[in-house]
């Protein structure tokens, strides 16, 4: 077992003295070699209850062990079994050369040169990073210094790994290369994954598990593939028209159809089950003279909203 | 039980390798661009100098102040001056501490197996202000010359002493100041007026304050036993204000007490902090 959690709360105080609990009541255990999507909306309390499992906060009630650990009693023990990475904040050296930053954490974390030389070396080659290896983190592009932010986290051999909205800002190329390798270390046994983000694709690509929270609570803990064969997975399509059109009514597998400027820019919500964005697209264009279009993939918020009420 | 023992001791040593590393990398950030550096090096010893001016410029108009005379005043200036240079260049950066609550950068910082303050103090040190050590040495090698001193073992000792236990003192003092910013957001100005405000206290006499002064900055914050205890124990001179001689030598006991009181603010302050997520 690997993150235990009990009936974990944590409130806070605000001004005026209200109390407002971020965490409310959260129970779950992740076995080792799981790979866990924590999702919910902004406030859903996911980073307060990171910073418990990694003993920054104290909680207010409730119990939680990692690795076997108190995380607030035994901080420093813990940090040694997990690694973190915060898509926001840097665990990097900003005016050192990557190379430098990640030497610094090798004796921080007490790792010995043979075994640092050898992981480092795999990782700097899976994700790529020997070209920019003794540059400045300074003046690395965000892909680049997520990358190094990853390994970072990863050179002491961490049995879990936290990561908080990692690909934050990314564009795509990057997004996959970080999740295909994360995906790799996962399946190969090596770490276990707990991953929060508002990226639907990092949870569809990485993860097995999911657990959408909301307001501090769990709404749903299930395997990802089930979760999708309950609520299927609705994409939305945008399109803008040469001349405005009435609503695009009665095509395959659309739910809905939202109008703007008169008919000229069209959203169809469709469902993935029943179409695929490119029959869709046909359907269209073989009605009315399309100038743009695009795919939106749906927000973890619209999910979650959508979870919201129904039975799991 | 012994490995267990052993397991804490390898521990530590490599927590010590590790700090001693941080200092390193911000060593070498700081000298990448060295007549930068030198300049900086430069400011900071005008700095200390334009204060060594005000003290001569004093002295041409008095012939003694709280009982002390030009030399023997500079013998306070000095070490005061030695040991503020150095605990700004290891604690100074503290004075960030908002910036790094607010940016989340504490947070960072406890995601890795070494103490937040030894962290902070490590990676922030600033070298720079050895120019106003080296300055404020300078002045107490030339002071300590002229000046009439009964040389004795124990004088020896508490004159490389003197400096060590003033830096530890003000370091403390400092860690204490600031943790002021875990309660208050904008605490920075009052830890700044106690911090830099222990500079001035402690480079002149006891004499010169005002009485409720004296026992604010020198006593409860202990600034008195920075330079001007350990100066009198120096020249053999009884205290103009009247206060017992064992007080003179107490200095490196009051460092170690300032220690003991300043680990204990700090880690109340982080519980603090760790309790409410501010």
């Amino acid at each position: 077992m690997i993150i235990e959690m009990d009936g974990l709360v944590r409130s806070f105080r605000r001004r005026r003295g209200v109390e407002v609990r971020a965490v409310d009541g959260i129970t779950l255990r992740v076995d080792a070699g799981e790979a866990v999507g924590y999702i919910g909306p902004n406030g859903a309390g996911k980073s307060t209850t990171i910073k418990m499992l990694t003993g920054i906060l104290v909680p207010t009630a409730g119990r939680v062990r990692v690795c076997g650990l108190d995380p607030v009693r035994r901080r420093r023990e813990l940090a040694r079994r997990i690694g973190v990475v915060f898509g926001q904040r840097s665990q990097l050296w900003w005016d050192l050369p990557l190379r430098d930053s990640f030497e610094l954490l090798r004796v921080i974390h007490g790792v010995s040169p043979s075994e640092f030389a050898v992981r480092c070396a795999e990782f700097v080659e899976l994700l790529d990073m020997a070209p920019f290896l003794d540059t400045p983190v300074r003046q690395l592009s965000l892909g680049q210094r997520m990358r190094g932010e990853v390994t970072a986290a990863l050179l002491h051999a961490p049995r879990l790994l936290v990561l908080d909205e990692p690909t934050i800002g990314l564009d795509l190329v990057s997004k996959e290369r970080l999740r295909s390798f994360l995906a790799a270390l996962n399946a190969a046994g090596r770490v276990t994954l707990l991953l929060t983000t508002h990226d639907l694709p990092d949870v569809e690509r990485l993860c097995r598990r999911l657990v959408v929270v909301d307001r501090g609570r769990v709404l749903i803990d299930g395997p990802l593939d089930k979760l999708r064969r309950r609520f299927g997975v609705r994409r939305e399509l945008v399109v803008d028209l040469e001349a405005p059109a009435p609503p695009l009514d009665g095509l395959p597998g659309v739910e809905s159809v939202t109008v703007q400027a008169d008919g000229l820019r069209q959203h169809l919500v469709f469902s993935t089950e029943v179409t695929t964005a490119a029959a869709l697209i046909a359907s269209v264009v073989r009605r009315v003279a399309v100038r743009d279009l695009a795919v939106a993939e749906p927000a973890i918020e619209d999910v979650v909203r959508r979870l919201y009420g129904r039975e799991w | 039980m012994a490995l267990g023992a052993q397991a804490g001791r390898t521990r530590r040593a490599s927590g010590i390798t590790a700090y001693r590393r941080l200092v390193g990398a911000a060593a070498r950030s700081q000298l990448a661009y060295p007549a930068s550096f030198a300049l900086q090096c430069a400011g900071q010893a005008a700095a200390q100098t334009s204060e060594l001016v005000t003290i001569l410029v004093l002295f041409r108009h008095v012939r003694a102040m709280g009982g002390f005379d030009v030399r023997q005043v500079l013998v306070i200036y000095g070490i005061a001056g030695v040991s503020f240079g150095l605990a700004d260049m290891i604690v100074g950066q503290l004075d960030s501490l908002p910036t790094y609550i607010r940016m989340g950068r504490l947070d960072a910082l406890m995601l890795r197996p070494l103490g937040a303050l030894g962290q902070i103090c490590a990676s922030e040190i600033t070298l720079r202000r050895l120019g106003r050590s080296c300055t404020a040495l300078a002045v107490l090698v030339v002071a300590l010359s002229t000046v009439d001193i009964q040389w004795t073992v124990g004088r020896a000792v508490l004159v490389m002493l003197a400096p060590v236990a003033g830096t530890v003192i003000l370091c403390s003092i400092w860690v204490v100041a600031c943790s002021v910013c875990f309660w208050l957001v904008e605490g920075r100005e009052l830890a700044n007026s106690v911090t830099y405000g222990s500079s001035m206290f402690t480079a002149y006499p006891l004499g010169i304050f005002s009485s409720w002064l004296r026992r604010l900055m020198g006593f409860a914050v202990p600034g008195a036993f920075v330079a001007y205890f350990p100066t009198l124990a120096l020249l053999g001179k009884p205290d103009p204000l009247g206060l017992p001689r064992w007080l003179q030598w107490s200095s490196p006991l009051v460092a170690v007490l300032s220690v003991l009181v300043a680990g204990a603010v700090w880690r109340t302050a982080l519980r603090h902090y760790r309790g409410t997520g501010s």
